[in-house]
């Protein structure tokens, strides 16, 4: 077994990532990235900066945007709209949880 | 090497054409594929189809994977015998790829800096692969961080441009506050790059195990309280566990079934100690399953003394109806 640690790192609305991170972390290119933020599909920090800046969360949108493209070939608005639906899924998923949380357990 | 049938995968006679193979594809992507499915095996499925309909949707990979006949899946075979002589300048290794590898080798040997057939070079950098990967972990290792073995095998190119599967063993250090749903990134430790290219990042993606107690929802967490009658109605204090060790807890006279009494700041920590989430005991009314000659004397008695109806509301909806 290997002594090597290493620490992972955080991936969250906290944390503030420059354009050229996001590219290098995504493995999008800035064309890439600027066709997303052009259709809604992912929103700078600022959008009206002359230097664009995301939340660390945006990597998963653009990784999934990524996967979504290659997998089933979509337009650029179709995979927004993906996008959209994605995000929509997660926000409902989160309160579904939160609301099975509350419930005892002898009802789930 | 293993054989597998591509073709079996995708549900397609091996005549089948382009856009059937589209088709066939499409229709399973969207039963399958992770971001849309929620059947735990659909990863899974989904790497097959998508890793057949990469070598059948090019014309080129096609053709040399139907040079390799048809066998069962998952029965060893041996390429033809020119094969190897003919692809090995083209990054192919066969002794311990797997068929996947060695399509995608295919592709990879004419870029990625190994001699194409005409001489041509190709020098550019080619990042690595980026990976993700699920780690399972307790609500215990959540609550004070974790140190995660590692054991991953990751197609990596070789100085030759050759794809080989390389094991990776090592240890992450989840940092405490990581909950459900919460990604973690590794920079470095996905594949390799090529020619100077970045190396590849590893994603985790954190899932919490279930635990008996606990109920989890962001970084708050839940757990079922349950109350003797009694304790309800008169008060009581109760010693409530929580991941931080027990903690003495004042129920007020007349609590009800399902009603949420509040620890502040005793539910998972936040990241960068932005404090906790809170603890939830939700209060459930427990009756004994058998009761004594005498307990069953006293709740007779209490039911002929009280004047408490719990149903009143009833009666007064039905008032205000006429």
């Amino acid at each position: 077994m290997t002594n090597e640690r290493m620490d992972a790192l955080w991936l969250d609305a906290h944390h503030e990532i420059s354009f050229t991170q996001l590219a290098e972390s995504s493995g999008a290119s800035a064309d890439e990235l600027r066709e997303l933020v052009e259709h809604g599909a992912l929103t700078p920090t600022d959008p009206r900066s002359t230097e664009w800046t995301f939340t660390g969360n945006c990597v998963v949108t653009v990784r999934t945007a990524r996967r979504l493209r290659s997998d089933f070939d979509l337009d650029p608005h179709a995979l927004a709209l993906a996008l959209a639906f994605v995000s929509r899924i997660g926000a409902l998923e989160a309160e579904l949880r939160e609301l099975r949380a509350q419930l005892p357990r002898r009802l789930l | 090497m293993k054989y597998k049938d591509y073709y079996k995968t995708l549900g397609l006679e091996r005549n089948a054409d382009a856009d059937a193979i589209k088709k066939a594809y499409r229709k399973l992507a969207r039963k399958y594929h992770p971001d849309v499915s929620k059947d735990p095996a659909g990863e899974e499925k989904f790497k097959d189809v998508a890793e057949a309909y990469e070598t059948l949707k090019n014309a080129d990979k096609r053709a040399a994977y139907d040079q390799l006949g048809s066998h069962q899946s998952g029965q060893d075979f041996r390429p033809p015998p020119d094969w190897e002589k003919r692809y090995a300048d083209n990054g192919f290794a066969f002794d311990d790829a797997d068929l996947a590898d060695l399509f995608a080798g295919l592709a990879g040997g004419r870029q990625r800096g190994g001699q194409a057939g005409g001489g041509q070079r190709f020098d550019v950098p080619i990042p690595g692969q980026d990976f993700e990967v699920s780690a399972q972990i307790s609500l215990e290792d959540a609550y004070r961080g974790t140190l995660l073995d590692l054991n991953l095998s990751i197609p990596e190119y070789d100085e030759n441009g050759r794809l080989r599967r390389v094991p990776r063993e090592f240890k992450a250090r989840i940092p405490k506050g990581a909950t459900d749903g919460q990604r973690l990134r590794l920079p470095g430790k996905g594949g390799k790059g090529f020619n100077g290219g970045r190396d590849g990042d590893l994603y985790l993606d954190i899932a919490l195990n279930p635990h008996p107690l606990y109920r989890v929802s962001g970084h708050d967490l839940y757990l079922d309280l349950p109350l003797a009658p009694w304790e309800a109605a008169l008060g009581t204090r109760v010693e409530v566990p929580t991941l931080g060790g027990n903690v003495r807890l004042k129920i007020p006279p007349g609590t009800v079934a399902g009603q949420k009494l509040r620890l502040t700041g005793r539910g998972l920590p936040k990241p960068r100690a932005e404090g906790a989430g809170d603890f939830f005991a939700i209060v459930q009314i427990a009756v004994p399953a058998t009761l004594s000659e005498r307990e069953q004397a006293l709740f007779k008695e209490l039911a002929d003394v009280s004047t408490f109806d719990p149903r009143g509301h009833f009666k007064q909806e039905a008032k205000n109806d006429k």
